[in-house]
């Protein structure tokens, strides 16, 4: 809209609510100063070993664009900056609980500031103070109680293994050194779906005649997620339970089911004195894809989901989709959002027992984000290679409406299917 | 005003229970161990009176093998003393002798309030709460969701069937059967229940007195014989919801 001539004049002088602001049209009439707010807030958190690096945020806003939340919310590191520096009491706020510690802002941010840290440094007052939500409150009691997440019991975490159709030792039975400790991990011990990936998972290893075994029901949860989420006595107290056990078993290395046991094992189980050579079982299986009798062509348009914790955290893109593209009939086809700058599921940094508090504060779920960007592929499988994911999209697929288009598959499920004679 | 709360453990049913060979008790080799839910209510209910008007709050446990965790989770929720009873005592002992040994402590203790769960679920018979008070020659009061204290009196609220309720007033000292706290037991973070393992002590006080009968014997212990009342509804997932739904419907569960 056009303005008419002589309805904006410029003054030569003017003073405005008692302000000059006489000058150049483009002039600051005052610096920009943030000392109105008080700064307490922020300093509890940067106070806090580990949350030193919020007050190294100079608002560029890179990370508000990864950010997996802020898809679905509103929501960033530099938002939560922003907030706090204006008064957000960060230890009582929804917004504490929603980070789930993909990475993603870590990877582009010019200043370092590392929400790994802050998160978990924050979550840990505020689940001192009872701040804490009382669904992610009973996944820190079941873990303790019963060294998992879940609440199942203790004594069938290995019960996955009778339907397994091969042998899957477990260390103690042996009694001898083996090759190979398999770190089963929770999900993949408890969760249906996470069950058939394992059972799938043993029979591959037992076609490559592989010499390895479970802790069975002396495993207890690694719990990478639980310090992430706030609880670090959890983590510490499982993370003793599990060194100890281990160190009283001879192996060469650990394979892991779970890219968070892999997090925990390479980075936070050595500061406890627990240092184990430790491989995915991607990384395990990529060199030896071609050592697989393959019987069946699957004929399958796949598209892969980077786990955060083997991607993003530890750098392993590669492996899973050499495992994928070894399998016949399989056409990879990669999402928008793929390798470091991939898409987060949601589970992580313990949004994996979060759902009812977060997703008041979201559009829609991460997984539910996700999905979507898997159907547009035209992708007739969901590949995915961490425990947390299979039962996350799956509800997705199905809260998206797209059950029967997209079909959510353990790389090892996809392996397990070319290696038997029926169709898929 | 000092509150004295007795805690003990239970086996944890999320493990499949077993009777023992001679079917005497459960088999206890790989039983799990969990506080009393109705002692963590009778600690919440403590803790809150505490944050009312203050007070002191001890725990106390008689020694059953693996209370110390119990004892401090308990300093870490908010107790200021937390007392292990020691004697020689076994996990699912019956309340009997576990009164005895704890009115003996709670006596030197000079406690204005016994806050106790109102029951355990591994022994019916013995409500702690009552078996205290007689020992301890105190009025009480059980299955109470709610307490009040002013001056030296107790108003409580104590539960009847059908949804009554009474409001009572108690001279302290009293004991007090706790039903329900007014809110949800506290979380007591893993770190503070750590780090007060590393840094503070249990008080250990020695039981005194002998060996209470209880006049109740274990003769068998077994499971209950399954009636065979179940429907298994047949069919797939559209079949299954039209038959509960007709089975809903036929009791006047539903309406079409």
């Amino acid at each position: 809209m056009a303005v008419e001539p002589g309805r904006i004049r410029e003054h030569k002088e003017w003073v405005q609510d008692g302000v000059d602001i006489s000058g150049h049209w483009n002039r600051m009439f005052d610096p920009r100063t943030i000392d109105e707010y008080p700064l307490d807030l922020l300093e509890r958190i940067t106070g806090l070993p580990g949350g030193e690096s919020l007050g190294w945020c100079y608002q560029c806003g890179k990370c508000t664009v990864v950010c997996p939340v802020d898809h679905v919310g509103d929501y960033s590191p530099r938002k939560i900056f922003r907030k706090v520096q204006t008064g957000m009491n960060l230890f009582d706020d929804p917004d504490l609980w929603l980070c789930t510690t993909c990475m993603n802002c870590l990877r582009v941010c010019p200043k370092g500031v590392n929400m790994i840290e802050i998160m978990p440094a924050v979550r840990e007052q505020a689940v001192l103070e009872g701040n804490a939500p009382a669904e992610l409150l009973t996944a820190f009691e079941n873990t303790m109680r019963h060294g998992n997440p879940l609440g199942e019991p203790q004594r069938k975490r290995a019960e996955w293994a009778k339907e397994a159709g091969v042998p899957v030792p477990v260390i103690k039975d042996l009694g001898r050194r083996v090759d190979m400790l398999w770190f089963v991990e929770c999900y993949p011990a408890y969760h249906p779906r996470g069950r058939d990936a394992s059972r799938a998972l043993a029979r591959i290893l037992s076609a490559l005649e592989l010499d390895f075994a479970i802790l069975g029901v002396e495993e207890r949860c690694v719990a990478d997620s639980q310090r992430l989420a706030g609880e670090k006595g959890v983590f510490e107290a499982m993370a003793e339970h599990n060194i100890g056990v281990m160190q009283g078993y001879e192996f060469d290395r650990v394979m892991v089911t779970d890219p968070h046991a892999y997090n925990a094992f390479l980075k936070e189980y050595p500061k406890l004195g627990g240092s184990f050579e430790t491989i995915h079982y991607t990384q395990l299986l990529a060199p030896l894809m071609d050592r697989l009798p393959m019987r069946t062509s699957l004929d399958l348009r796949v598209t892969f989901h980077d786990p955060c914790y083997l991607g993003r955290h530890n750098g392993e893109y590669d492996a899973p989709r050499h495992c994928l593209e070894a399998i016949p009939g399989v056409e990879l086809t990669e999402m928008m959002r793929c390798r470091a700058n991939g898409y987060c599921c949601g589970g992580g940094g313990g949004g994996m027992w979060l759902d009812g508090t977060n997703s008041e504060h979201m559009s829609e779920r991460l997984s539910e984000r996700r999905v979507r960007e898997a159907v547009e592929t035209g992708a007739d499988v969901l590949a995915v290679c961490c425990p947390f994911e299979v039962s996350r999209f799956e509800d997705a697929v199905k809260s998206t409406g797209n059950t029967g288009r997209l079909r959510v598959l353990d790389i090892a499920e996809l392996i397990d299917m070319a290696m038997t004679d029926e169709e898929a | 005003m000092h509150i004295v709360v007795p805690i003990k453990e239970v086996p944890d049913l999320v493990e499949e229970l077993e009777v023992n060979a001679d079917g005497s008790d459960l088999d206890r080799e790989y039983l799990k161990y969990k506080i009393n839910e109705w002692d963590e209510q009778a600690l919440e209910e403590a803790l809150c009176l505490k944050e009312d008007g203050g007070a002191t709050v001890t725990a106390v446990a008689v020694d059953t093998g693996d209370v110390d965790t119990y004892l401090f989770t308990a300093l870490a929720k908010g107790a200021d003393r937390a007392i292990k009873v020691t004697g020689s005592f076994t996990k699912g002992g019956d309340n009997h002798t576990a009164a005895a040994a704890l009115a003996g402590v709670i006596e030197g203790l000079g406690a204005d309030l016994v806050l106790g769960g109102v029951q355990a679920p591994d022994d019916l018979d013995g409500q702690l709460p009552v078996l205290l008070a007689a020992r301890l020659g105190l009025p009480c009061v059980s299955v109470v969701s709610g307490v009040s204290v002013a001056g030296g009196t107790a108003t409580v609220r104590q539960e009847y069937s059908g949804g009554m309720m009474a409001e009572l007033d108690v001279t302290l000292p009293a004991v007090i059967g706790i039903q329900a706290a007014r809110q949800a037991p506290r979380y007591a973070a893993v770190s503070k229940v750590r780090q007060l393992m590393k840094t503070a002590t249990l008080e250990e006080q020695a039981a005194a007195g002998a060996a209470v009968d209880t006049g109740v014997k274990v003769r068998r212990l077994y499971r209950p014989d399954a009636a065979g009342h179940a429907e298994m509804i047949e069919g797939d997932a559209e079949e299954q919801a039209r038959r509960l739904f007709e089975i809903l419907a036929e009791r006047k569960l539903v309406r079409r």
